[in-house]
């Protein structure tokens, strides 16, 4: 038994593709997209240190992540159709495939044996084999009006299924995986002008489609798909006078705090709050700019905002209880993302132009690390592996 | 330079002559090389890459390759005319995403970012 214990850590020295000494977890791991050099960083947030960079990811412009159900493999999902499957722990590319000509993001399965990646070149969603990437189902997104359709807002919902929209088509469908190689696909069309992303609630119950062509957003209980997909906060968008988005709102980032969703306002200086059940606006709250991330603290009392240019080197917290916003940082320019610790004592913030992350303690709003990073962009912890919608 | 704020409900009169000065302005920026400029600053060139790579790449992709917004790579672009694009960069396109960049860029800034989009986007430096 010592022996072959012996053999196994030799054979990890020489080989050393095991480049972390001795066992770890991976739960205070994560990543951060370096978005210009097409890498990414390794995290960890115990020590604030990077532990690796990994490049030839190819081109992460546009770039999310979606985690192995054990939190070893981040599945990157690029701006050209790349579909990266990185070790976090030995810390290098397991595979890599380019499936696109462009996409967006993707998704996990909930028994997370299938990744689906959301396409704009050819529209549509394609699903792979979680293990080998190797492709399991092909869905071209060709809407009612016969023409094929750029998929957005793509997230995975209990009972084996990925919901997504059609931007261009105006639908939200929904496809049940239970059997991978034929999925069976339930289409909701007429849901709204160019749905831009989408969201699915931390229960997994409903799933929303943030609408840029028309006032409100689509929203599907997926408890009950014969009800349809109906509009809500018709209030909520570009009412009154609409001011230039210089940058798209994201919805994954819709902070979902108990009983209340904070959303981004599309061409407006604001964020709304809305009850989670009804899907009717309890307050509008006004801010520095057009919102784009609303990330809640993970207890639910802070929201994190950051926002589109003229206005991203801001970010502004905003306390749910007395709905006022309590706290203006100015981290520098370029601030992309923001991304909370599992438990919310930090929040680590990417500060692109200035090729830094930085974290802060939420408590005191003060700064306590910082790491070099090339352009980093979007950041994500291994936790988000065990929940749903990412 | 002010950007111009004549687009749709301009008279024909200063349309006409937005597009002549526009003309004029690509005509001279085309025969210039990206290096030497008369009208910006080598500084200016590099904040407009880094603009145009970054920030418009959040929808045309950092390889200007497109994204929720076209491409602008110069093959998707040959048959665009250059007062056209001008237009849609300093003015925007109603009923699209693509909002207008004239609190951002002057008219002649955005005929540099034209023509250089037009002849293959330089890259960061």
């Amino acid at each position: 038994m010592r022996a072959s214990i012996s053999a196994v850590f030799l054979s990890c020295v020489v080989l050393a593709g095991c480049a972390s000494p001795g066992l770890r977890g991976t739960g205070d791991l994560g990543v951060v997209i370096e978005r210009a050099t097409g890498s990414v960083q390794i995290l960890d947030t115990t020590h604030h240190t990077s532990l690796a960079r990994v490049e030839g990811l190819g081109d992460l412009s546009h770039a999310s992540v979606s985690y192995s159900r054990d939190e070893r493999y981040a599945y990157v999902f690029g701006r050209d159709g790349g579909l990266t499957k990185v070790d976090v722990l030995a810390r290098r590319i397991d595979r890599r495939i380019v499936q696109s000509g462009n996409s967006i993001g993707g998704a996990i399965s909930p028994d997370g044996t299938l990744v689906a990646v959301a396409n704009y070149e050819p529209g549509g969603v394609k699903v792979f084999d979680a293990n080998d990437l190797s492709l399991v189902a092909d869905i071209p997104a060709v809407g009612a009006n016969g023409k094929r359709s750029k998929v957005v807002g793509l997230v995975d919902a209990p009972g084996h299924r990925f919901v997504f929209s059609l931007y261009d088509a105006g639908e939200i469908w929904v496809a049940d995986m239970h059997d991978p190689k034929q999925p069976v696909l339930h289409k909701f069309q007429d849901i709204g002008k160019e749905p831009y992303d989408g969201m699915i609630t931390s229960d997994g119950r409903f799933y929303v489609a943030g609408l840029f062509g028309e006032d409100g957003v689509a929203l599907l209980d997926l408890w009950n798909l014969d009800a349809g997909v109906k509009r809500a906060l018709v209030e909520f968008g570009r009412h009154g006078e609409k001011l230039p988005v210089f940058k798209m709102p994201h919805l994954e980032g819709w902070a979902a705090t108990g009983n209340q969703v904070v959303l981004p306002a599309v061409g407006q200086h604001e964020v709304i709050i809305a009850d989670q059940n009804t899907w009717k606006e309890i307050a509008r709250v006004p801010v520095a700019g057009q919102a784009v991330f609303a990330v809640a603290r993970p207890d639910g009392r802070q929201v994190w905002i950051n926002f589109a240019l003229p206005d991203n080197d801001t970010v502004q917290v905003l306390d749910l209880p007395s709905r006022r916003i309590v706290k203006t940082l100015k981290p520098g320019k370029g601030v992309l993302h923001l991304e909370f610790s599992p438990r919310g004592e930090q929040v680590w913030l990417s500060v692109r132009d200035e090729n830094r992350i930085d974290i802060y303690d939420p408590d005191t709003f003060t700064r306590i690390g910082s790491l070099p990073a090339e352009s980093p962009s979007g950041i994500f912890f291994t936790p988000r592996a065990h929940r749903i919608g990412l | 330079m002010v950007p111009s704020r004549c687009f749709d409900d301009c008279s024909q009169q200063e349309h006409m002559r937005t597009l002549l000065t526009v003309g004029i302005m690509i005509a001279a920026t085309s025969t210039a090389t990206l290096a030497d400029s008369p009208y910006l600053s080598h500084d200016r060139q590099s904040e407009l890459i880094r603009l145009v790579r970054q920030d418009c790449g959040s929808c045309h992709g950092m390889r200007l390759t497109g994204g929720l917004g076209p491409a602008l790579t110069p093959e998707a672009l040959q048959d665009k005319p250059a007062a056209a694009l001008l237009s849609t960069i300093l003015h925007g396109r109603p009923g699209t995403p693509m909002p207008p960049w004239n609190n951002f860029l002057s008219e002649s800034e955005a005929a540099w970012i034209v023509d250089a989009l037009q002849k293959g986007f330089p890259d960061a430096r």
